[in-house]
């Protein structure tokens, strides 16, 4: 073969790269052609999606909530769902694509997808109820949270950049006070198997 | 069975004896039955060497397995269990042992029928069997696999009693592998090329961005851990070896890898594996583990049954900066710290052992551990990283743990201030 250096392995064909290359940029590399509605994504949703995620995306049991949460990333218990979390619309179309329904990868159809992504924008309060999803409009859909992550800046932390001789000895003035313990929770399993 | 009944009793009473004269009674030693009578094992033929073609830990080892949380997450097919830290030495984890996180179950993939793509932003997109993989130049490594999640439900508190459950999404092995850069070099990486996708054949279909540099710098695509194949679990027939980074990148099943000029924001480096700050921005691409230890022993699993005098504390540090230069341990819950051993390789991203030997009063203790790596990382303690992150970064949990030890050598994890 001309290829490489040990000139080992073989040309991949257009069709293998097309078989196993699904995944799409923000920007929008890698989409398909195709569309879907939020109506016909109804359709899909509560099919393929609706017996764990719910059917208004409130996740049941301890399944992902995928709606909703908006506004609640500094509270308590944050709730990170698309609407409320994710940065990209692209992320979705490619994750349900390559992973979902889960026990089921790969068996919708690329319109279906554009359908259920459809759906799931309509049900973040994103998208209108007779919304169409397309590979022409797919790009011109923001997150509300796209702005929000930053890059990794922990060596900006004092606790992570420090450098630098630790304290060893008389480090505060006090014993030390146990403030939490782990036994008051129980919830550990298996607590009593071992020896 | 008789026989053996009678001998268990003596072994009790045997272990009864020691304890008696380790607390220096005054009593009268007695022989040990253990030692003056003929033993079953001394007497009657074992198994053969046909026996065992693939041999298992002594039936005596059975608690040192694997556990789970079963109310963590929704699914056992897309789960994770917990390596028996507290039940290990050494630095090399037992391949049956190393924790498993899966998105899609286990992927059962005949070595014949794997296949690993190159394609995207490269002169020629190829394909590789794993034959051809084999025929590689290789490298043998030793690092650590860390789970980016790995305490992470310690965040807001002590939750967990052991540290298999605390600190267990950690284990360390020999890879043998392909460099990465050998597989790319075959594809010929256009100048545009800054990004890799690696990507799973599992029913999740992973997929994570890593910037070039560190693809051509020390990744691996591996095909040995400790020796043998690749546990399934671990990703068998291959699995990206991403060295110091979060255990997310380091891509099970491996089947291919995409060059691109841009990061693809996965949904595995989007809504997960990013570190919400508590003024409601996150970090993403948190890539680095940053340094860390945990005393192993003793531990809530592994609590003093010796009673007081001469004991041997003992843990696991590791950084994803490079080597650990140093381990402290307090008894004191942080406010007077000695130099802990160092024993065994010190390798680069790799876990390492460290001892303390010292003598014990019987006394309760707050046993913590302070890791400091080749770079001067200094391991903080949690309010540390609280006050920077606040509570809910679920990822990157690399705080000192304490450990309350109670006059009866049980163990507890707490919380000091």
């Amino acid at each position: 073969p001309a290829h490489g250096v040990l000139h080992l392995g073989r040309p991949a064909l257009p069709e293998e790269v097309v078989a196993w290359d699904i995944d799409i940029r923000p920007d929008g590399k890698g989409l398909p052609e195709g569309s879907g509605s939020v109506e016909y994504g109804t359709e899909v949703y509560e099919a393929g999606c609706a017996a764990c995620h719910g059917i208004f995306g409130e996740g049941l049991g301890r399944w992902p909530v995928l709606a909703g949460g908006h506004d609640t990333l500094t509270d308590e218990r944050p709730e990170k769902t698309i609407g409320s979390y994710w940065p990209y619309l692209s992320t979705v179309f490619d994750y349900i694509r390559r992973a979902m329904p889960f026990g089921n990868a790969r068996s919708l159809s690329d319109d279906d997808i554009y359908a259920v992504t459809a759906y799931l924008l309509y049900l973040n309060d994103q998208v209108d109820e007779d919304f169409v999803l397309t590979s022409e409009n797919f790009n011109s859909i923001r997150l509300p949270n796209e702005a929000n992550f930053i890059a990794d800046n922990r060596q900006s932390e004092e606790a992570v950049a420090s450098a630098g001789e630790p304290c060893m000895s008389n480090c505060f003035p006090e014993p030390a006070v146990v403030t939490e313990r782990a036994r008051i929770l129980d919830v550990t399993p298996d607590k009593d198997s071992d020896e | 069975m008789g026989r053996r009944k009678i001998i268990a009793g003596a072994m009790g009473a045997g272990l009864g004896t020691v304890a008696a004269g380790g607390a220096a009674l005054a009593s009268v030693p007695t022989p040990d039955p253990l030692i003056t009578e003929v033993q079953d094992w001394n007497r009657y033929l074992g198994d053969g060497v046909d026996a065992r073609p693939y041999g298992r830990p002594s039936s005596f080892e059975k608690n040192v397995v694997r556990r789970d949380v079963s109310w963590l997450t929704a699914d056992s097919k897309s789960s994770v269990n917990f390596t028996p830290l507290h039940e290990l030495d050494g630095i090399i984890t037992p391949n049956g042992l190393c924790f498993e996180r899966h998105h899609g179950g286990i992927a059962e993939i005949d070595p014949a029928d794997h296949r690993v793509m190159i394609n995207g932003l490269v002169d020629t997109p190829l394909v590789f069997t794993l034959q051809d993989v084999l025929r590689f130049p290789r490298e043998n490594r030793l690092y650590f696999l860390e789970c980016a999640a790995n305490t992470g439900m310690e965040w807001r508190g002590a939750q967990l009693n052991g540290c298999q459950y605390t600190h267990g999404m950690v284990h360390n092995v020999m890879y043998t592998g392909v460099p990465l850069k050998y597989l790319l070099a075959e594809a010929g990486v256009k100048s545009r090329g800054k990004w890799l996708l690696p990507e799973g054949a599992d029913p999740s279909h992973m997929t994570r961005s890593i910037p070039i540099e560190k693809g051509l710098d020390d990744c691996l695509v591996a095909f040995k851990m400790n020796g043998e194949a690749l546990r399934p679990e671990q990703g068998y027939p291959l699995r990206l070896v991403v060295p110091g980074w979060e255990g997310n990148m380091w891509v099970k099943w491996l089947r291919r890898i995409e060059v691109g000029d841009q990061p693809w924001h996965q949904r595995e480096e989007t809504s997960k594996y990013t570190d919400l700050l508590e003024d409601g921005r996150a970090r993403r691409f948190t890539w680095t583990m940053d340094v860390k230890s945990v005393v192993t022993n003793p531990s809530p699993q592994a609590p003093i049954r010796h009673g007081r005098g001469h004991m041997v504390a003992t843990g696991l540090a590791w950084s994803g900066h490079g080597r650990v230069k140093r381990v402290d341990v307090s008894l004191d819950g942080g406010r007077n710290w000695q130099h802990a051993r160092l024993d065994g390789p010190s390798l680069s991203k790799s876990v390492h052992r460290f001892y303390y030997e010292f003598n014990w009063d019987g006394k309760p203790m707050l046993i913590q551990s302070r890791a400091i790596d080749e770079q001067g990382h200094v391991q903080p303690t949690k309010q540390q990283l609280r006050a920077a992150r606040g509570v809910n970064s679920i990822y990157h949990n690399n705080s000192i743990q304490t450990w309350l030890v109670g006059n009866d050598g049980g163990v507890e994890n707490v919380e000091v201030s």
